[in-house]
């Protein structure tokens, strides 16, 4: 993995990877990649990839309320918010 | 009171040696004078611990039986808590204050148990040695020039230092058991699905869980009963029958069969902590236990599959950290990509940044299959040892970590080297095993832990070796230097 390699994945997680530290960050990140690459050498024919530790599915409930509505709360804390809406920097020209 | 138990502090409130108020205030006291030393608390609740504290006092003097009414904690600052700042260790949430309380908060509140506010961490809860936390490392009580472990190393340290008599802590990849063992105090990990996350923050959802940290297994057993709960909110919560932890304590060990992999005493292990590890096993074995050699031949899989299926796991979680709805947002943002972008950068740290990566390139086009389906499989390898260690065997022990705490800035500087440090740790959260860190020793003045890992559900079981051990030995009742 190179600095261009880091500047795309830096894209894609929605990070800024300034050019100074991305050669540290590529080094490091390959470090990483060459640990996990371990891996590669398991034996893992006919093995289902494991989710769950106890393969639990997913417990459905009743499509009902369950929750009050405290949307005023969790816009107090929200960095700008305005008549019920969270406000971004203008999206559409 | 700073030297009682949870049980003996329970006692003492009924006793009327001491009210919740005057317990409450003795903590709150010995924080303001010690923990500049430790820097084990990001926030401190003083006005709200003494409210709390007052209620209890109310609710004793009418007959509350319950063990933890009045008795002070500490929240590890991952758990929402409402009113109160929950950071998670990072700049990304300094100025987060939920709305809500945690399930696992939830739960103490009714009990009627006092927080003392809420306890330092690695950002995110990434990391070993809580080095990466936003408000500065922690320091371990028993050499201030050490690492105390991590993520819930403030925990462990707080516990250590007697600035508490318990906190709750969380453990997704060793990181409420490998803390323990570096402060010398006793840390359980549940079964996954055990303890609610609903409303604790999450790294890795596959693995994470929390559970508690205290001196002792007989308070662990305590704080344990009160994080233990079916909750329909975290659709990862398992409703299976909660064992009374404190009744099974008691148990004689005859008859109870102990495992010991080969693995987890290969090159790498200090050979004086190995030393330690050994003498307790055979401890357990004058107690009754009969031992056997056993094997897990996929251990040494289980950091490389970590170290994919957290960081995949964490990428998308920590996506929901975008400037928009909460947390840190940069100044004057250009436009919105601008504004995730820097607000994101800004926010997280190294480590946490460096999983961010590395997740996205796991699970990105074209990696998948190779890393995270991989890992995956490579986990139900590494289940499958556990299933078939504990056809003849009740639980597995071995070390904790690989050696005693590590100096300041020894470890942070090289991230594989410090992934390689949780080689024991790991595979019981990628199997959803309970484990449990047991002080067993010191190697050079500095807390040696035991791990012990047991089939599912099996907490009561691990508490219950734990107290025997800690019948017969007094590891556990050493105290740090100047924290007395």
């Amino acid at each position: 993995m190179d600095q261009s390699d880091i500047a795309k994945l830096a894209n894609l997680a929605r990070l800024d990877i300034n050019e100074t530290t991305a050669s540290e960050v590529a080094e490091s990140i390959n470090g990483i990649l060459g640990l996990v690459d371990q891996l590669q050498n398991a034996n893992t024919d006919g093995i289902a990839p494991m989710a769950h530790p106890q393969d639990a599915m997913q417990r459905l409930r009743k499509d009902e309320v369950s929750e009050e509505n405290v949307r005023e709360q969790f816009q107090a804390i929200a960095p700008e918010a305005e008549e019920g809406l969270y406000l971004v920097p203008k999206v559409i020209d | 009171m700073h030297q009682l138990t949870i049980r003996e502090l329970a006692k003492g409130l009924r006793d009327k040696s001491f009210s919740s108020v005057e317990l409450t205030q003795h903590y709150l006291d010995r924080i303001q004078t010690l923990d500049s030393a430790y820097n084990s608390y990001i926030t401190v609740t003083a006005d709200q611990a003494l409210a709390q504290a007052k209620a209890a006092d109310e609710r004793i003097a009418q007959g509350d039986d319950s063990v933890l009414c009045g008795v002070p904690m500490a929240h590890k600052d991952i758990f929402c808590t409402d009113g109160i700042k929950t950071s998670c260790g990072s700049k990304m949430l300094d100025n987060f204050v939920p709305p809500y309380n945690a399930t696992v908060v939830e739960n103490f509140n009714r009990l009627g148990a006092v927080s003392l506010g809420k306890t330092n961490m690695d950002e995110f809860a990434m990391g070993s040695t809580n080095e990466s936390s936003f408000y500065g490392a922690v320091k371990n009580p028993w050499d201030t020039s050490r690492v105390p472990g991590g993520s819930s190393g403030g925990s462990a340290a707080a516990v250590a230092a007697l600035l508490t008599p318990a906190a709750t802590a969380t453990d997704t990849g060793g990181s409420i058991r490998q803390p323990a063992s570096l402060c010398g105090v006793t840390g359980l990990k549940p079964t996954y699905g055990r303890v609610s996350r609903w409303g604790m923050i999450a790294f890795a959802s596959s693995l994470d869980q929390g559970g508690p940290i205290a001196r002792n297994a007989e308070d662990c057993a305590i704080m344990m009963q009160a994080m233990a709960s079916f909750d329909s909110k975290d659709s990862t919560s398992m409703d299976h029958p909660i064992e009374d932890y404190s009744a099974l304590l008691d148990k004689p060990l005859a008859g109870l069969r102990i495992g010991v992999p080969k693995e987890y005493f290969g090159e790498g292990l200090n050979p004086q902590v190995a030393e330690k590890i050994q003498a307790a096993i055979k401890q357990f074995e004058a107690m009754g236990a009969t031992i056997k050699d056993i094997t897990l031949p996929h251990n040494s899989l289980a950091v490389p599959a970590y170290y994919v299926i957290a960081p995949a796991e964490c990428s998308a979680n920590l996506s929901r950290f975008d400037g928009v709805r909460y947390g840190h947002r940069c100044e004057n943002p250009a436009d919105l990509m601008d504004l995730y972008k820097r607000s994101r950068s800004e926010g997280f740290g190294e480590e946490v940044k460096r999983r961010i990566l590395v997740g996205t390139y796991a699970l990105s086009a074209g990696y998948y299959d190779a890393y995270y389906s991989k890992a995956q499989k490579v986990r139900r390898l590494i289940k499958q040892d556990f299933m078939n260690a504990f056809e003849e065997v009740d639980v597995i022990m071995g070390p904790t970590a690989t050696s005693t705490a590590y100096e300041l800035g020894s470890l942070n500087k090289d991230p594989v080297s410090m992934y390689l440090e949780d080689i024991y740790t790991t595979a019981t959260n990628l199997a959803g095993l309970p484990g449990i860190s047991i002080p067993c020793g010191f190697v050079d003045g500095l807390p040696v832990g035991l791990q012990v890992t047991a089939n599912y559900w099996r907490e009561g079981q691990l508490l219950n070796l734990a107290h025997q051990y800690q019948q017969e030995t007094d590891h556990h009742r050493q105290t740090a230097p100047n924290v007395a």
